[in-house]
């Protein structure tokens, strides 16, 4: 009787509750529903380009401009012929690459918001000193074993597949899965699966690191929030966007995915790493994507790795033959 | 304002109970929303098969690594006990065998295939809600998008082959097709090559077993399908998740170690 009370109790809830969801898909636990294949192709650079200055926002016919130029700019097959006489050989073409056809909806100059310039913060001045210390070792040895070179090329890590979730030049696609405690985000690029417990479980031991770190996420509202922890560091972390970084034992991300409208889902990262004067956020937006993710076997194909190192071996030894 | 925050309380709570309402009687198994079985969990069979698939005695490693890397025994998960290879595949499995310690897929971190990647000694974690489903592997971190629409021909080649799944009942029938040949089913050099078509049935048989068969159809491999099984069970552990196993760093000395620079001795 009281079950049945309650229940007459409950309708009203119920019905006002089916109103309140009605403006975000559900999962029938009660999430907002993220699941299916989304892309954050952009033709937004990380980074306000220089040329942009203080310009935050483009209006929509510089916008319009923006893009045209981008486009003609980017275009490996436009530009096949100036690559060549510069001694470009060429690589991958427009068919391969992913740059999306737009820039942000925002018309934002640049995926980083904060801070208002646009731009990664400087090192602090050790950081710095590591950074070119870097950059004098890669110098010096552009080749010696794979370990000098980007974690892209040795297939370990790509911008998609780890926080913060950034576009590379190619394939930004993803998958996202959800069940009532975890959200799963597999990126195409590298066949990257971030699993992210939503359930409240502690991150791994602080000796304990990963390449793509350890995230923990839970919803706030209609937000899911993920935390990032337990990073690997690595001097090429970032992807293309930002090689030859610097990072420490202290990085740390914040993301925030929230379905903005059917069709979008904005996402936001903060990046706290004590190498970087101030932190930095960067917001970008997903959009379904029709089609299948393919299987994106890196290292299985990666006869790259081997042409380079040989091809550096070669040249040295060509060198020492000159030397002589 | 305060009366919207109410409503989303309660919401949640409703919300939240109508999701509890689903929990199982000892001996059910778990189920989606949609009535349908729920798949999701951190899995691992308890076979020796990722050694050999067929019954086999204890043998040796590499003399250098003694007991750590010597093949443990175990009873084989091919009905029949036997692969019916063709002539020249059954020679090719014997030079498999013999290069096993130079050419096994796995040694390489290479994404184990279908079926290996079910029956390797390590966990792999299902994700299913009513509407997706997606394998995830810890070695290679191998992952197949499991298409419960619409079946989809492969758009290309693949280690991990496409996956289109129906129900029959409350067994998850999966069809997986599209490889590329080159994965082994294990580290005897079993193999077969890219006209492969597997037919996965994936059984809950309890809340925390799963019971797998597999009938694998490759006419240039193979006289006639022939079929596996054997059972995937729980971890149990509620922080059991799969952990990142990048091996390929592990394995870029071995692969390119001819051509890196040394230091002068």
């Amino acid at each position: 009787m009281r079950t049945i009370q309650l229940l007459f109790a409950a309708l009203p809830f119920a019905l006002a509750c089916s109103a309140v969801h009605a403006q975000t898909a559900r999962t029938p636990w009660g999430h907002p529903d993220l699941q299916g294949s989304w892309s954050n192709a952009t033709l937004t650079p990380l980074q306000r380009p220089a040329d942009l200055k203080d310009k935050e926002f483009f209006t929509p016919e510089e916008a319009r401009a923006w893009v045209q130029q981008r486009l003609a700019a980017t275009s490996a097959d436009a530009n096949l012929e100036r690559d060549k006489a510069s001694g470009n050989i060429g690589s991958y073409n427009d068919a391969w690459t992913d740059r999306g056809n737009d820039i942000v909806p925002t018309r934002r100059t640049s995926l980083i918001v904060e801070p208002a310039n646009g731009r990664v913060p400087p090192f602090t001045a050790a950081a710095q000193r590591e950074h070119e210390a870097n950059l004098a070792h890669a110098k010096a040895h552009p080749a010696d074993t794979p370990e000098d070179r980007y974690l892209t090329e040795r297939c370990i890590v790509f911008g998609g597949g780890a926080a913060p979730m950034l576009p590379e030049p190619y394939n930004n696609n993803y998958y996202i899965v959800q069940t009532p405690d975890y959200v799963t985000i597999m990126a195409e690029l590298n066949h990257e699966v971030r699993i992210i417990p939503i359930d409240g479980r502690p991150h791994l031991p602080t000796d304990v690191t990963q390449w793509t770190g350890d995230s923990r996420g839970r919803f706030e509202g209609d937000t899911l929030v993920v935390e990032t922890t337990n990073q690997k560091p690595h001097r090429h972390f970032y992807g293309v966007q930002m090689l030859d970084s610097v990072m420490s034992n202290d990085f740390r991300v914040v993301e925030q995915f929230t379905r903005t409208a059917r069709d979008q889902i904005r996402y936001r990262a903060t990046v706290y790493d004590p190498v970087f004067t101030a932190p930095w956020t960067v917001e970008l937006f997903m959009h379904p994507q029709a089609g299948e993710l393919v299987e994106f076997a890196c290292h299985e194909g990666n006869y790259g790795m081997r042409g380079l190192l040989s091809a550096v071996r070669e040249e040295e030894r060509r060198a020492a033959e000159g030397k002589r | 304002m305060r009366s919207i925050l109410l409503l989303l309380t309660v919401c949640v709570a409703v919300l939240g109970g109508s999701a509890h309402a689903q929990s199982s009687r000892p001996g059910d198994i778990p189920r989606l929303a949609n009535g349908k079985p729920n798949f999701s969990g951190v899995w691992q069979s308890l076979t020796t098969a990722n050694w050999n698939v067929l019954t086999h005695g204890a043998s040796a490693g590499p003399p250098e690594y003694g007991a750590l890397l010597a093949t443990p025994p175990g009873y084989g998960i091919v009905e029949g006990d036997s692969i019916p290879y063709l002539p020249a595949a059954a020679l090719q499995q014997q030079r498999n065998y013999a290069s096993r310690f130079k050419e096994d897929p796995e040694l390489k971190c290479y994404m184990p295939g279908v079926p290996r990647a079910n029956y390797m000694p390590y966990p792999l974690q299902i994700f299913h809600s009513d509407s997706h489903l997606l394998f995830t592997y810890q070695f290679a971190g191998a992952a197949r998008i499991i298409n419960l629409g619409a079946p989809q021909p492969s758009a290309i080649d693949s280690w991990m082959g496409v996956s289109n799944a129906r129900w029959d009942g409350d067994t998850l029938v999966v069809d997986v097709s599209g490889f590329n040949g080159q994965a082994w089913l294990d580290r005897a050099g079993n193999h077969m090559g890219p006209a492969l078509h597997v037919v996965e049935r994936y059984t809950l048989v309890g809340p925390d077993a799963i019971d797998y068969s597999a009938t694998l159809e490759d006419p240039q491999t193979f006289s006639r399908p022939w079929s596996m099984r054997f059972r995937l069970l729980r971890n149990p552990d509620t922080h059991a998740h799969l952990m990142e196993f990048k091996c390929v760093p592990f394995t870029e000395e071995l692969l390119y170690g001819d051509v890196y620079k040394r230091p002068q001795p």
